[in-house]
């Protein structure tokens, strides 16, 4: 079983972030490591690729100057190869006409199952899988908490707010995963080392059949108009017990419709 | 000059980075508590190649630079210190020897397991009547019916007595002077492991005397050339002083953070406690000492796995790296306060466990002599 999955390379969420005045976008010029959501994804398709006894995981990605750090780190889990999406006319580029990209360079990897996640941790519109899906003419799957492929299904407990519900589907298909479906690995020593040789291809928007004018700024049809700083943080409630801590704790909780 | 790391090696500094501050520094203070040691948390190690790193692909390791290992047990011991001994110990004194000193049959018998974290292994060096002065090894070696037989008793032997320990290296005299070593496995008639020290930090670390009384190996147990074993340890010490020193930079690096992180936030007498130079200079201080050692163990790493001559640079390394981590354990608690003094404070577990590095595979006297020697100078011993 071929596996995609989309692995988004992001900037360090342990550095403070930068937005570009200009385009209001999140400025992506420094070194971009693998988004810990993606990890997940990385792993499910391990295990689904070694149950399956047989097949590749590839990864797919875009991300400006031709970046690979991300990609290393996947590959070092032990993906097989990667394809990457790089040019210097995707900048500006939006959700859909990331999705359109994406899809494109999936397509020329064949994949039984695409793998991605719930959101990414930098953008997290949690827009990007679903559209990759309808533009590949796929159905998916969002939310898994748990996968399983077999007899040519792909079966997933997808999360709700009350439960979880059993969907089953035929492949090929895309699904999302969510961050805990299954503990991603560390890359080993023996992996990084790996990693080295694996092949990365990159490729272009014209290697990839798309025009100009359908991506980047220019096919962009979302603008982002405003930034506003988030409120800062407040302090949280100290509820001291008077004999009553339990019944405001539980109220507290309720109000977040927590329990 | 190049003070780079290579890019695989930055890749793997951070990912066992990471491991060290997910898996491992979250539950440090509960190993401590209970004086146990994470054997879980050492097969997790092995999947991540931590143990198999320097040892070649053909018995399971990866075959990665003494660099790469020290970066490692930096990292870990960032975290616990215990664990970080375990991992320096388990490859230095307990694998690598197989490796360097054994025939392909010995080798095959415990490598595998020992380079995957499935098993630890141990050296039995010190005795209860010398450690420093090594060469007054007590335990003797006669050969019996079916191999030899051991007769002595060994003391602070770290890893010997885990509920993985595969086999212990002893080193042992012959009745004609000569000084060997022989793989005791566990479970040998005749090889007690007593009960484990109850020791000043280190907690969660395993060390145990054991005593040799009648206890029978098979002949092909030696270890390396009959009359070798004095020779062979030096040269093993040499190794586990350089990572011993890479383990200090993660007691002195952690306490530097911890401490950082205090002095900003800490208040007294109207803002935070890193604006008072005292504070601050401390802090200073504490940052120069850590890199000063860093260059020092990475220069030592670097001079063996380019196969130049490295004893004095590794005693130099040892002693700066363990006494700056000794300092700064003393430094941090003292930042903190009242909150150092408190065994919910990681700063207090480091304060305990600093001590012993300025002890353990050479004492920071037995350093100076090394480096006294280095000199030249008529120093006795
Ligand atoms: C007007 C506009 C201009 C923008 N300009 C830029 C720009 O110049 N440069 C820039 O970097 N961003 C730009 N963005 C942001 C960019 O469009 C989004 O970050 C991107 O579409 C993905 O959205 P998301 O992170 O919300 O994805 P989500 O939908 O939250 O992502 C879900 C999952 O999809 C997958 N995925 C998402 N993105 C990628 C990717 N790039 N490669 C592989 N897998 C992926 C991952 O698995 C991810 O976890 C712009 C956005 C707008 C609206
Ligand atoms: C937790 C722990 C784990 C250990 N693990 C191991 C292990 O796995 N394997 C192993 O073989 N050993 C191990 N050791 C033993 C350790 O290597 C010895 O404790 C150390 O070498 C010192 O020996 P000693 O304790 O006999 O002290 P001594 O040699 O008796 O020294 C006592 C004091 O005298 C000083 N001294 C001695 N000789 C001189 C001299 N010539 N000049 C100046 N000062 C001198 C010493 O520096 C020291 O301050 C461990 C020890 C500890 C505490």
């Amino acid at each position: 079983m071929n596996v995609v999955v989309c692995v988004k390379q992001i900037p360090d969420p342990a550095q403070p972030g930068q937005l570009d005045p200009g385009s209001k976008t999140l400025k992506r010029e420094g070194k971009l490591i693998l988004d810990d959501s993606d990890a997940y994804g990385v792993e499910m398709a391990l295990l689904l690729a070694e149950k399956a006894g047989g097949g590749e995981v590839t990864l797919v990605s875009m991300a400006p100057n031709g970046e690979t750090s991300g990609l290393r780190t996947a590959l070092a889990m032990g993906a097989a190869k990667a394809i990457l999406v790089s040019d210097d006319s995707l900048a500006g580029t939006d959700a859909l006409g990331t999705a359109k990209v994406l899809a494109a360079a999936i397509k020329r990897a064949e994949p039984d199952l695409i793998v991605a996640a719930t959101e990414s941790t930098d953008g997290y519109t949690g827009t990007l899988p679903v559209q990759v899906a309808e533009i590949l003419g796929l159905p998916s799957v969002t939310f898994a908490k748990s996968v399983d492929v077999a007899d040519g299904k792909v079966k997933v407990n997808r999360q709700t707010e009350a439960g979880y519900d059993e969907v089953e589907c035929p492949l090929p298909a895309l699904i999302t995963v969510t961050a805990g479906v299954v503990e991603p690995r560390y890359p080993s020593f023996k992996g990084i080392m790996a990693a080295r040789s694996k092949p990365v291809e990159q490729l272009t928007v014209a290697d990839l059949g798309l025009s100009a004018d359908q991506v980047g700024a220019a096919g962009a049809r979302q603008e982002v108009v405003d930034v506003t700083a988030a409120e800062e943080r407040k302090a949280g409630e100290v509820i001291t017990d008077e004999g009553d801590a339990h019944e405001r704790v539980v109220a507290f909780l309720d109000q977040l419709k927590l329990i | 000059m190049d003070f780079d790391l290579t890019e695989e090696d930055a890749a793997f500094q951070q990912v066992v980075r990471e491991f060290a501050r997910k898996e491992i520094a979250p539950r440090a203070e509960q190993w401590d508590q209970e004086a146990r040691l994470p054997v879980e948390v050492v097969h997790q190690m092995g999947d991540l190649g931590l143990f198999g790193l320097v040892l070649p692909p053909e018995w399971g390791g990866s075959g990665a630079s003494f660099t790469a290992f020290c970066l490692a047990v930096e990292e870990i011991g960032w975290a616990d210190q215990s664990v970080g001994i375990t991992l320096s110990a388990g490859v230095g004194l307990g694998a690598v020897p197989i490796y360097r000193f054994g025939d392909d049959a010995q080798r095959s018998a415990w490598l595998p397991d020992l380079a995957t974290g499935r098993a630890l292994a141990a050296f039995g060096l010190t005795e209860p009547d010398g450690g420093s002065d090594a060469g007054a090894l007590r335990t003797r070696v006669r050969e019996g019916p079916d191999g030899w037989v051991l007769d002595g008793a060994k003391a602070f032997i770290t890893n010997s007595g885990t509920p993985i320990t595969s086999v212990i290296t002893v080193t042992a005299r012959h009745a004609h002077g000569g000084v060997s070593a022989f793989l005791v496995p566990a479970g040998t008639p005749g090889l007690q492991v007593e009960p484990a020290y109850r020791k000043l930090g280190w907690h969660a670390s395993d060390t145990h005397g054991l005593v040799l009384a009648d206890c029978a190996i098979p002949r092909d147990n030696m270890l390396g050339q009959e009359g070798s074993g004095y020779r062979n340890f030096l040269a093993t010490l040499d190794d586990g002083r350089i990572s011993i020193a890479a383990l200090a930079l993660g007691c002195a690096r952690a306490c530097l953070d911890a401490a950082s992180d205090y002095a900003r936030t800490r208040n007294a007498f109207g803002g935070p406690i890193g604006r008072f130079q005292a504070v601050a200079f401390s802090l200073a201080d504490m940052a120069t000492a850590l890199e000063a050692a860093r260059g020092l163990v990475m220069r030592a790493a670097w001079l063996k796995d380019h196969q130049r001559p490295y004893k004095q640079a590794a005693a130099m390394a040892k002693l700066y790296a363990t006494e700056t981590a000794v300092s700064a354990t003393r430094a941090a608690t003292q930042i903190f306060g009242g909150a150092g003094f408190l065994e919910e404070n990681p700063v207090a577990r480091f304060y305990r466990d600093a001590k012993v590095l300025e002890i353990g595979e050479g004492t920071s006297e037995v350093q100076r002599l090394v480096i006294a020697k280095g000199l030249d100078l008529p120093v006795s011993p």
